[in-house]
C-alpha cells in the first residue's frame, strides 16, 4: 500500500510515514495469514463478511459522502452484480437443478466462467447500468435522486423476479460454488480501500468533494459536474456489482428479495455510523457493525438480566441498530469520523506516535 | 478593436418577472467596468446569465465573437470567464488549498486511469499544479492558512480566497459580485489596489457589481447603470454621478 | 372484456386509489411544510392498524370505539415523533433528516416485530364492512364504498382547512418560506405538529380501512404502501393535496386496470408506481399539479 506523495513538497528516500505505512502493511498480511490459518468456519464468515460490508460502505460512501448525491439504489446495483457473477460461473449441471420451473435460456445454459471474470462481468454490467441511470436521473436533486434510485433499485429487483429463464424468479439461484474466500474477500475489499484512497486523494476526488460542498460553485470552476456525477454513479455502481458477487459465492444462494430496498438502508447505517465522507469510518464501521450484528445475536434469544427474563425475542438486536442509527444521526451527525481520514499525523497530533521532523505529507492507508 | 464580451438584447423572465431586460454592455480587454444599481435592479442575474448560470430567455452574448449564451457554466469558464459570487459559495469542508486546486481540474488534462494508479505523469502534474496552487495563495497572502478549512478563515479573506480560486481557473474575463460587501473602507481600498493588481498581474478583464461607491468610482473607467432589469444609464463615473435617471433610481429606493 | 368486467375493476381500482391518495396527503402535507420525505408515514400506518387490532381484540372495544382510539393515539404518536426525530434535525442538512426518517422507520418496524410479533394477524372485519351487494352486476363490498367516500369527505374537509382557516393560512405561509413566517410571528412548531397529527391521522386511517380491504396485519405492511404513496404524491406535485389525490387515483387505477388488462405484466405490478415515478421525474419533475421551486444564485 502505497504511501500518499500528493503533499511532500521535496522528494524524500523514504519518510517516516511511508516506512510506518510499509510496516503496516506488513503485519495486516501477516495477520491475515494467521486468521486464514486459525479461525474456524463460523468466525471466518464473519470475517470475511466484514470485507464485503467494507467494500459495500465505501462505494455508497463515493457516492453519496464523497459526491454529496443522495442515492438509495445500491441493493439494485449489487442484484445486478450477484446475478451475473452466479449464473455466469454456475455449471451446465447446476442450472438444471436450479431451474425447475422453466429452462434457462439456451445462450446461457452452457457458459460457465471462472469466477474472476465472472466477478468483473458482474461488476462492469452493474457499472454500466450505473451509468445508464445516472444519466437518465443525476440531473435530480436531494430527496427527488433519493426517490429515483429507490424506485431503479425497485425495477431492477421486480425485473429480476419476473425475468424466469435468465435469473430462475422468485425461486432465486442455489448451490453456487463457495468461491468467496477469505483471500477473495480481503483481496478485494483492500485493493478497492486503496483505489478509493487514491481516487479520493486525487484531482477527481476533489471535483467529487467540490460538487458535494457547492455545486454552483463547482460549475463555476470549470467542473463538468453533471459529468462528474455520472462518473461518480458509474464507479459506485461498479463497486456495488463487485459486492453482490462476492456476497452471492460467500452466501451459495441468493433470491431477489435479498435484494430488496431495505438493503441498501443497512448499508447507509454503515455509513452513517462512520461517517458521512470519511474512507476511515466506512471501513471501521463495516467491520464493528458486522461483528456486533453477531455478537448481539443473542439479544433475540432468551435473555436472563437477573430482575427479568425473557424466552427470546427475535428482533431485538434489529431494534439496537435502529435505535443507534436515530440516536447518532440527532446527536453526533458527523458519526465517528466525521470527514476526517486515518492518517499517522493525525495519530501523532493526539499523541499516539511520537512526534518528528516537519510535516511531511499525509500518511496512506 | 471588438469587445472581448458583448451582450445583445438579452432578456431573462423569471415566470412573469423582467429580471434583465435588454441587456446590451460592450467589454473590452484590459477594462474594469461596473455594474451597479439598487437591490433587486438584475445585476447578480445578468453574471448568471453571462457565467451560464442561467439561459437567457431571449438575446445573444459573444465571449471573444463566439456565442455563448446557453452553454454550460464550465464550459464557459473553461473559454476564460471566471467569477466570484454575492453570497461567498467556498468548497466549505475542504481545505484553502483544496479549495484553490479544484479550480485546476479542468486543465490538468489527467484521465480517471493515471490518477488512481499514481503514473509518473499524473503525480507530474499533481505536483506542478499544488506549486501554481501555492504560488496563488502567496499572492493573495493566504500562504499561511493553507490548511485551513476554508470557511474558517475570517470574512475578509473568505473573499480574497473565492478571487484566488477564480483566477486559478486562468480567466482572461472575470467577474466580482459585490467583492466589498462588509468591508470597512480601509479594507475597500486595500481590495480596490487588489483589484488593480491583479488586473495588470494576469492581464485581466473585470466586469464589478459593487455598492460601495467609493470602490466602483476609484476603479471603474465605465459603468453601467440597472434599475427593474433596464440599463438606464452608461458612461463614466462623473457622467453616471450627474445622471438624473441614477439619482432617481437611487432616491426612488431610498 | 366486457363492460360489466371494466366497472368491477373500475371500482376497485377506484377504492384502492383513494387509499393511496388517502395516505399521499399525509406525506405531501408533512413535505410542503418540512421538505421532508417521512420515511416512516407508512410505519404510523401500520400502526394505525395494530392500535385498531389491539383495541377491538385485547380491550374488547366496539369496532368504533376502537377504531377512534387508534385514530387518536397513532396521532399523538405520530407527532411525538416529530418532535423527537425531526425536530432536532431541522436547521441540519437535509439529508440528515431523511436519514432520521429512515431511521426511525427502521426502528418503527423493528419495534413491531419485537412488539407485534413477526406472524401475519387477522384483523376482524366488523359486519359492516364485509357486506357484500350488487349493483348493476357489479360485486362490491362495502368497505370499498367506504374508502372513497371517506377519502371525499376528508378531501373536502382539509381544503377548507388549508384555504380558509388561520391555521391553513399558517400552514400555507410556513410551506412558502419558513424563515419569513417565523418573521411574520407565526408558530412554525406549533404549525409543524398540526400537520403532521393530521398526517398521522390520515395515516391511521387509511391503515385501517387498508386493513379491512386486505385484513392481514404484518409489521412491514407500511414499507410498499407507504413507498407507493409517497410515489403518488411526487406524481402528483409533491405539497400540492389534489395532486396526491390525483396521484393516487391514477397510481391505484393504473395498477389495477393493467393487471386486468394485461395478465401477463402481472408479476410486474409492484414496479409499475416507480416507472411511473420516473417517467414523470424526468418529464416533468415538480410532478403533474407541483410548482417550481429553483435555487436561486
Ligand atoms: N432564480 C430566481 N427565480 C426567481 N426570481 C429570481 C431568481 N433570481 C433572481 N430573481 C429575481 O430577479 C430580480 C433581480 O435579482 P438580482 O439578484 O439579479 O438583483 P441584484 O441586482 O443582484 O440585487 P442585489 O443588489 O440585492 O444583489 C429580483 O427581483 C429577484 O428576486
Ligand atoms: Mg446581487
Amino acid at each position: 500500500m502505497n504511501p500518499g506523495l500528493i503533499n511532500t513538497g521535496k522528494k524524500l528516500p523514504m519518510s517516516r510515514n511511508q516506512m510506518l505505512t510499509f510496516a503496516a502493511a506488513c503485519i495486516g498480511l501477516a495477520l491475515l495469514f494467521v486468521f486464514d490459518a486459525t479461525f474456524d468456519s463460523f468466525t471466518m464468515q464473519i470475517f470475511k463478511l466484514c470485507a464485503i460490508n467494507i467494500i459495500l460502505a465505501l462505494s455508497l460512501n463515493l457516492i453519496n459522502g464523497f459526491t454529496g448525491l443522495f442515492s438509495l439504489g445500491h441493493a439494485g446495483f449489487m442484484a445486478v452484480g450477484a446475478y451475473t457473477c452466479a449464473i455466469l460461473t454456475m455449471s451446465p449441471e447446476q442450472k438444471e437443478v436450479n431451474y425447475v420451473l422453466q429452462p434457462i435460456v439456451p445462450w446461457l445454459a452452457h457458459v460457465q466462467l471462472p469466477f474472476l471474470p465472472g466477478l468483473l462481468i458482474g461488476g462492469f454490467l452493474a457499472g454500466f447500468i450505473g451509468w445508464l441511470l445516472g444519466v437518465i436521473s443525476l440531473r435530480l436533486r436531494d430527496d427527488y435522486l433519493a426517490i429515483a434510485t429507490l424506485g431503479f433499485s425497485e425495477i431492477i429487483r421486480v425485473l429480476l423476479t419476473n425475468a424466469q429463464t435468465v435469473t430462475n424468479g422468485a425461486l432465486g439461484l442455489k448451490g453456487l460454488p463457495r468461491f468467496t474466500t477469505m483471500w477473495w474477500a480481503w483481496g478485494s475489499a483492500i485493493l478497492i480501500t486503496v483505489f478509493l484512497v487514491f481516487l479520493i486523494k486525487s484531482s477527481y476526488g476533489r471535483a467529487f468533494k467540490s460538487i458535494r460542498d457547492n455545486e454552483i460553485a463547482a460549475e463555476s470552476m470549470g467542473v463538468d459536474v453533471f459529468g462528474m456525477k455520472v462518473l461518480s454513479f458509474t464507479i459506485s455502481s461498479f463497486l456495488a456489482g463487485i459486492a453482490g458477487g462476492l456476497l452471492a459465492h460467500y452466501l451459495t444462494t441468493i433470491d431477489p428479495k435479498q435484494f430488496i430496498f431495505l438493503k441498501t438502508f443497512d448499508i447507509l447505517l454503515i455509513v452513517v455510523l462512520g461517517g458521512v465522507g470519511s474512507i476511515t469510518g466506512s471501513v471501521i464501521a463495516a467491520i464493528a457493525v458486522t461483528i456486533s450484528m453477531e455478537a448481539l445475536r443473542f439479544l433475540d434469544g432468551p435473555l436472563n438480566l437477573g430482575f427479568v427474563a425473557t424466552t427470546g425475542i427475535p428482533g431485538l438486536r434489529m431494534v439496537f441498530f435502529s435505535a443507534l442509527l436515530m440516536v447518532v444521526v440527532i446527536y453526533r451527525q458527523q458519526g465517528l469520523m466525521g470527514k476526517a481520514e486515518f492518517s499517522w499525523d493525525a495519530l501523532a497530533r493526539i499523541g499516539l506516535l511520537p512526534r518528528r521532523g516537519p510535516k511531511s505529507g499525509k500518511g496512506g492507508r | 478593436m471588438d469587445a472581448l464580451l458583448r451582450t445583445t438584447g438579452v432578456d431573462k423572465y423569471f415566470g412573469g418577472l423582467a429580471a434583465v431586460s435588454a441587456f446590451n454592455i460592450d467589454v473590452h480587454a484590459g477594462e474594469i467596468v461596473g455594474l451597479i444599481g439598487p437591490n433587486g435592479a438584475g445585476k447578480t442575474t445578468s453574471f448568471n446569465l453571462i457565467t451560464g448560470v442561467y439561459t437567457p430567455t431571449s438575446g445573444r452574448i459573444q465571449f471573444e465573437g463566439k456565442d455563448i449564451a446557453g452553454m454550460k457554466p464550465h464550459a464557459i469558464t473553461r473559454l476564460g470567464v471566471a467569477r466570484t459570487f454575492q453570497n461567498i459559495r467556498l468548497f466549505k469542508e475542504m481545505s484553502v488549498l483544496d479549495n484553490i486546486l479544484v479550480a485546476e481540474h479542468m486543465r490538468m488534462g489527467t484521465n480517471l486511469l493515471e490518477a488512481t494508479l499514481r503514473l509518473p505523469s499524473y503525480m507530474r502534474k499533481e505536483r506542478h499544479v499544488h506549486e501554481r496552487a501555492r504560488a496563488l495563495l502567496d499572492e493573495v497572502g493566504l500562504s499561511a492558512h493553507e490548511q485551513a478549512s476554508a470557511t474558517s478563515l475570517p470574512y475578509g479573506k473568505q473573499r480574497r480566497l473565492e478571487i484566488a480560486r477564480a483566477l486559478a481557473t486562468e480567466p482572461k474575463l472575470l467577474f466580482l459580485d459585490e467583492p466589498a460587501a462588509g468591508m470597512n473602507p480601509q479594507e475597500s481600498v486595500e481590495l480596490m489596489n487588489f483589484i488593480l493588481k491583479i488586473r495588470d498581474q494576469f492581464k485581466l478583464t473585470i466586469v464589478l457589481i459593487e455598492h460601495h461607491m467609493q470602490v466602483v468610482m476609484g476603479v471603474c473607467k465605465r459603468m453601467y447603470v440597472l434599475d427593474y432589469g433596464v440599463t438606464i444609464a452608461q458612461g463614466t463615473p462623473e457622467e453616471i454621478q450627474n445622471n438624473p435617471a441614477v439619482i432617481e433610481a437611487y432616491l426612488g429606493v431610498g | 372484456m366486457d363492460f360489466q368486467t371494466f366497472l368491477q375493476q373500475f371500482v376497485n381500482a377506484l377504492s384502492l386509489g383513494s387509499l393511496y391518495a388517502l395516505i399521499a396527503i399525509g406525506y405531501t402535507m408533512v413535505y410542503g411544510i418540512l421538505r421532508l420525505i417521512n420515511f416512516a408515514h407508512g410505519d404510523i400506518f401500520m400502526v394505525g392498524g395494530y392500535l385498531a387490532f389491539y383495541g377491538v381484540s385485547t380491550f374488547l372495544m366496539p369496532w368504533w370505539l376502537a377504531v377512534i382510539v387508534a385514530i387518536a393515539l397513532t396521532t399523538i404518536f405520530g407527532v411525538g415523533l416529530e418532535r423527537v426525530a425531526y425536530r432536532p434535525l431541522r436547521d441540519s442538512p437535509r439529508i440528515s433528516i431523511m436519514i432520521s426518517a429512515i431511521g426511525a422507520s427502521f426502528l418503527l418496524e423493528n419495534l413491531a416485530i419485537v412488539l407485534f410479533d413477526a406472524r401475519p394477524k387477522a384483523f376482524h372485519v366488523p359486519e359492516f364492512f364485509a357486506t357484500n351487494f350488487i349493483l348493476g352486476g357489479v360485486h362490491i363490498a362495502s368497505v370499498s364504498l367506504v374508502i372513497p367516500v371517506v377519502t371525499a369527505v376528508i378531501l373536502a374537509v382539509l381544503l377548507w382547512v388549508v384555504h380558509s382557516t388561520r391555521v391553513g393560512m399558517a400552514m400555507r405561509a410556513v410551506s412558502t418560506d419558513i424563515e419569513a413566517a417565523r418573521l411574520m410571528a407565526i408558530d412554525v412548531d406549533r404549525i409543524v405538529s398540526i400537520t403532521f397529527a393530521i398526517g398521522s391521522a390520515l395515516a391511521a386511517i387509511g391503515g385501517i380501512m387498508y386493513a379491512l380491504k386486505y385484513p392481514r396485519l404484518e409489521p412491514l405492511m407500511g414499507i410498499m404502501p407507504g413507498l407507493k404513496c409517497f410515489i403518488a404524491a411526487v406524481i402528483g406535485g409533491i405539497g400540492s393535496i389534489g395532486g396526491a389525490v390525483l396521484g393516487g387515483l391514477l397510481l391505484g387505477i393504473i395498477e389495477l386496470m393493467t393487471v386486468a388488462f394485461l395478465p401477463e405484466l402481472t408479476g410486474y405490478k409492484d414496479a409499475f408506481a416507480f416507472v411511473l415515478l420516473i417517467v414523470v421525474l424526468l418529464v416533468k419533475p415538480t410532478g403533474l399539479l407541483g410548482k417550481n421551486q429553483g435555487e436561486k444564485v
